[in-house]
């Protein structure tokens, strides 16, 4: 790799280029697409515009932290992370009948957002001193350290959280080494645990949900309404969209959550098929980028944790744009970097900004 | 490229058997972050091929959800054409009125805002209790109705204060009015809310946006030319069914005027003699079947009918003995008796039977022979010998015996079949009624009886089971003084486009002509209907006559007297009095004019219907109306061209 001066500003700054050029990408192909969800609400866009500013800015100031930094503090900031559930558990907010949110008076915040990167970190510092693969009573204690916020943040309820945070445990174990028959076998216990889950952790409108993506015909002004909206958007756009702008289901208001969740399904109605496979391409560049910075990472802990960061990207973004387009049932979860809203993106920011720190200090750290 | 570096991280777990190899490790990672890789990439191809499946595979089927979800063709009535009589003058039209609506939407407290509606106009419990059940149906960005007809003093009690009530609207909106009130309902009928029967009949694209129709008379036979045509407009709506623009628009086609060709004073002058009858007089032009007057009393205001007639003022003229909704000029069946006569006159000369010097004598009764029953003349003491001119002129009954039983009832039912008489002549009317020509094969279907001599006699008198409206009697002499030029009646004078003023005449609408072996017969018949007013059974109404008239008193018998009963009026009660009667035309020289008149138990056609008819042609062909008929009609405007008159 032969650095021009760009690159060598980059290096100075730790950045990878074509990481940020992808994440620009989307970030501005976002902003245009707020515009016209957003029904021209300027403000809505610059609101989004900015706090995408800070999300640059917090990957910015994490990248220039060493890995080792990150290592050290990991377990801590998961003991945290947790104490914070459980506080939320105890005198947390209850918004929308699921009790979140946790107001220390300056500040309101979701604690579950930390376990995003508190239990990949502590998945993989607890992973990065044993040798791998790893053994079967090394595999429990990494079980105990996903299992128990994802059953905390699944009982606030927040579904789609606990399936990040779940995931993100599970990508660790699985870049670790996991042998497959093991993986196999845990695949066969979760299978077991579904109607145990259904029956005693999922709450009635979550079930609801799962019907409804199921058979969405059977609800057509209910619950099945935002998936059926969802499809006649994105099928009515066609190849070429009807065109920025002109998209009728978002703006007539047919389509709820048009600037949010569904944002997928406002873009696609006026981009087109031609403008959601740009937007996958764009995702899927940035997955596989990431998982190139993570191969060339030094060690196992900065391996693992990129690993395990850029998955939770990836799983945001398949979750999203398989459940607007109705492939998979409706979760809670935004369109990275593309909906409206800020505390999801802080947190995907923070994960680029370690990324990026793991990419640039890998000399520095083996040495 | 495998480095061996040894023991850079000490093993910290105790239990750890093997060293960490970082190089095995980082391509233990490579590999799987490889199968991550295709993992990654082969669900963003199914979510890809999800979005071919959407966008070009089910592409139209979504568009059309889409455009269904936000094109909604709203429905623009058209404004409905107004009633004018022959001379212009305005017998129905749209008056804005105005309601008041309330859009939830806009209402912080809709308590509120109703309670201080309430001290202001009155506003029943019903009223609420109406806008509450139509608010649930509507969306709240929608104005619901809360009181209707807003007087003009609640208009300006509201106006004051609609400022400080947001969501509080006065709105306009036209509805049929009737100027003249009662006067000629029986011909313009009137408009009613749209009933659910009707819904299912009409074209649904046309009435989308309408809420009133035609119920009877003019009104409803012209409903297709009063109506217009419905536009429309494509609106785009939101979710929640707001309309947010217009896409396109085709607007209405406003009804077409129409005039009648009766003449409203005419019709006042008419409507005004029959008050204390419950009757009938239908005036109609002879040269062209123009119905110069259609009057049948007791007559009833259509303002009621327009937005929902009140229970209690429906049960009124529905129970009402009197019957004001039935509409007698075409709708009542009443035995025609003599004024039957010039028909059956005119079927003996035809058939031969008599001619018109040919004489009878009658005793005062006429017997079948071998029969004991004795058939009466209403002159008790008899007529002594009559020929033709002299059986019309003094209605000899005998003498129409003796000339029906010769003609036998199938040739009687043949003559009298070419006036009309036992089915509806088809005016421009609707529910016209067929009334009853009897023969023996209606005898047989219905009364599953033989016809007998007898029964020939009464349908020679028209009694029995002979039955006719009075348009069927005044088409019947229309016929007579056109000496078998035949035109159906009709109401429709002129239509006018509302927008250029063109008006269109109405053709006359010939029907076959009745034609006689020889045409001299009609003035046989017509000198004995003109000795009827001169010298005869109406000769009273003769005296002081400007003009010639040609006419034929009749009485219908209601009540059946016995055998050897006479029939006084004195002794029975007025609901047993007979009908009185009269046929005419005038002037004999040139017909223009031809009235049947029917007052039921009004005694004697010639004490009480004959007057009544002589009134009613001395107003037409004399231009005579009395101020006191006039007042309240307002002056003819913008007459359409005549013909010749």
């Amino acid at each position: 790799m032969e650095p021009n001066d760009t690159g060598k500003f980059l290096k100075l700054i730790y950045l990878d280029l074509p990481l940020l050029l992808a994440l620009l990408a989307v970030s501005g192909l976002g902003l245009i697409v707020l515009y016209s969800a957003g029904q021209r609400d300027l403000n809505l866009v610059i609101g989004q515009a900015m706090r995408l500013g800070l999300g640059f800015v917090i990957m910015l100031i994490l990248a220039q932290v060493p890995p080792h930094y990150f290592r050290f503090w990991s377990p801590w900031i998961y003991l945290v992370g947790i104490l914070l559930l459980l506080a939320v558990m105890a005198v947390g907010d209850i918004s929308k009948g699921a009790r979140r949110w946790l107001d220390l008076g300056v500040l309101r915040f979701q604690p579950s957002e930390i376990m995003k990167i508190a239990v990949p970190m502590t998945m993989a510092w607890f992973f990065g001193d044993k040798p791998l693969p790893p053994r079967w009573w090394h595999l429990l204690g990494g079980v105990l350290v996903t299992v128990v916020p994802f059953i905390l943040i699944a009982r606030q309820p927040d579904l789609g959280t606990a399936l990040v945070v779940g995931c993100a445990g599970a990508s660790v174990l699985f870049l670790a080494g996991l042998s497959w028959i093991v993986m196999i076998g845990l695949a066969g216990v979760l299978g077991a645990a579904i109607p145990l889950f259904w029956t005693f952790i999922m709450h009635d409108y979550q079930r609801q949900r799962v019907l409804t993506f199921l058979d969405p015909e059977t609800d057509p002004l209910g619950a099945g309404y935002h998936i059926i909206q969802s499809k006649i958007a994105i099928g009515s756009g066609g190849i070429y969209g009807k065109g920025w702008l002109n998209g009728t289901q978002s703006h007539l208001d047919f389509l709820p959550e048009g600037s949010t969740d569904f944002i997928f399904a406002a873009f696609s109605e006026e981009f087109g098929l031609v403008g959601g496979c740009l937007l996958l391409v764009l995702y899927f560049f940035i997955v596989a980028r990431c998982l190139y910075l993570a191969t060339r990472a030094p060690d196992t802990y900065t391996r693992l944790l990129a690993g395990s960061l850029t998955l939770i990207f990836f799983l945001y973004a398949f979750v999203n744009s398989g459940m607007v387009s109705g492939l998979l049932p409706v979760v809670g979860l935004p369109l990275p970097l593309f909906s409206y809203g800020g505390t999801s993106l802080v947190t995907i920011m923070a994960g680029f900004g370690i990324l990026m720190s793991i990419h640039a200090h890998r000399r520095t750290s083996t040495r | 490229m495998k480095t061996w570096q040894p023991f850079t991280q000490p093993p910290l777990d105790p239990l750890l058997t093997r060293a960490k190899d970082n190089a095995s490790e980082s391509e233990l990672f490579f590999r799987r972050a490889l199968v991550l890789v295709f993992t990654v990439f082969l669900s963003f191809l199914a979510v890809a091929s999800r979005l071919v499946y959407l966008q070009v595979l089910n592409h139209e089927r979504f568009t059309t959800l889409s455009d269904s979800n936000r094109v909604r063709l709203q429905p623009l009535p058209p404004t409905r054409g107004f009633i004018f009589d022959r001379n212009g003058v305005l017998l129905a039209d749209n008056l804005a009125s105005y309601h008041l609506e309330v859009t939830r939407e806009q209402v912080k407290n809709l308590d509120a805002t109703l309670a201080e509606l309430r001290e202001r106009i009155a506003l029943t419990d019903a009223d609420i209790e109406r806008f509450r059940k139509l608010a649930r149906r509507s969306p709240p960005y929608a104005g619901v109705p809360l009181r209707f007809q807003l007087t003009d003093e609640e208009i300006a009690k509201l106006a004051i204060d609609l400022y400080r009530l947001p969501g509080v609207d006065i709105k306009a909106d036209l509805t049929r009015r009737y100027p003249l009130g009662p006067r000629a309902v029986h011909a313009i009928g009137y408009v009613g809310r749209i009933d659910e029967g009707e819904l299912s009949r009409l074209d649904p694209g046309q009435y989308s946006g309408s809420t009133h129709i035609g119920k009877t008379g003019a009104e409803k036979s012209y409903e297709a030319v009063l109506h217009g045509r419905t536009g429309y407009q494509q609106v785009e709506t939101n979710a929640d069914g707001r309309p947010l623009r217009v896409l396109s628009r085709t607007p209405p086609t406003p009804g077409q005027h129409i005039y009648l060709s009766i003449d409203i004073r005419l019709q006042a002058v008419a409507e005004k003699l029959l008050e204390g009858y419950n009757g009938a007089i239908v005036a109609l032009d002879p040269r062209n079947g123009e119905v110069l007057a259609l009057a049948s009393q007791p007559i009833y205001d259509p303002n009621l009918f327009v937005n929902g007639i009140d229970f209690a003022s429906y049960r009124a003229l529905n129970t009402s003995k009197d019957r004001p909704l039935l509409n007698r000029a075409l709708r009542g069946v009443y035995p025609p008796g003599s004024t039957i006569k010039p028909l059956m006159a005119l079927a003996g000369l035809n058939y031969g039977v008599v001619n018109r010097y040919s004489g009878v004598f009658c005793p005062g009764f006429y017997r079948l022979p071998g029969v004991s029953r004795k058939f009466r003349d209403w002159k008790h003491s008899g007529h002594g010998s009559v020929d033709m001119d002299r059986a019309i002129a003094q209605s000899c009954d005998v003498y129409f015996y003796n000339l029906a039983l010769n003609l036998g009832i199938d040739r009687i039912h043949e003559f009298l079949d070419q006036f009309s008489m036992g089915r509806p002549i088809g005016i421009d009317l609707p529910g016209e009624k067929g009334a009853l020509l009897p023969s023996q094969e209606w005898k047989n279907r219905v009364h599953k009886q033989p016809w007998f001599a007898g029964d020939t006699l009464s349908a020679g008198i028209g009694q029995g089971y002979f039955l006719a409206t009075p348009l069927q009697l005044a088409h019947a002499v229309a016929v007579i003084s056109q000496q078998g030029k035949n035109f159906a009646p009709r109401i429709l004078y002129a239509t006018e486009d509302p927008g250029t003023r063109a008006k269109t005449l109405e053709a006359p609408r010939p029907l076959p002509p009745v034609t006689l072996k020889n045409p001299r017969y009609w003035d046989a018949v017509i000198a004995g209907m003109i000795h009827v007013v001169e010298g005869g059974t109406a000769h009273r109404i003769g005296i002081g006559a400007q003009y010639r008239i040609a006419g034929k008193t009749g009485t219908a018998q209601v009540f059946t007297l016995g055998q050897n009963q006479r029939y006084s009026a004195k002794n029975l009660a007025k609901h047993l009095l007979d009908h009185a009667l009269f046929i005419a035309f005038a002037p004999t020289e040139e017909p223009r004019i031809a009235v049947a008149v029917i007052a039921e138990h009004g005694g004697g056609g010639s004490a009480t219907a004959a007057p009544l008819a002589r009134k009613v042609m001395d107003a037409w062909l004399l231009d005579k109306y009395d101020d006191s008929i006039t007042t309240g009609i307002p002056p003819a405007q913008d007459v359409p061209p005549h013909g010749t008159e």
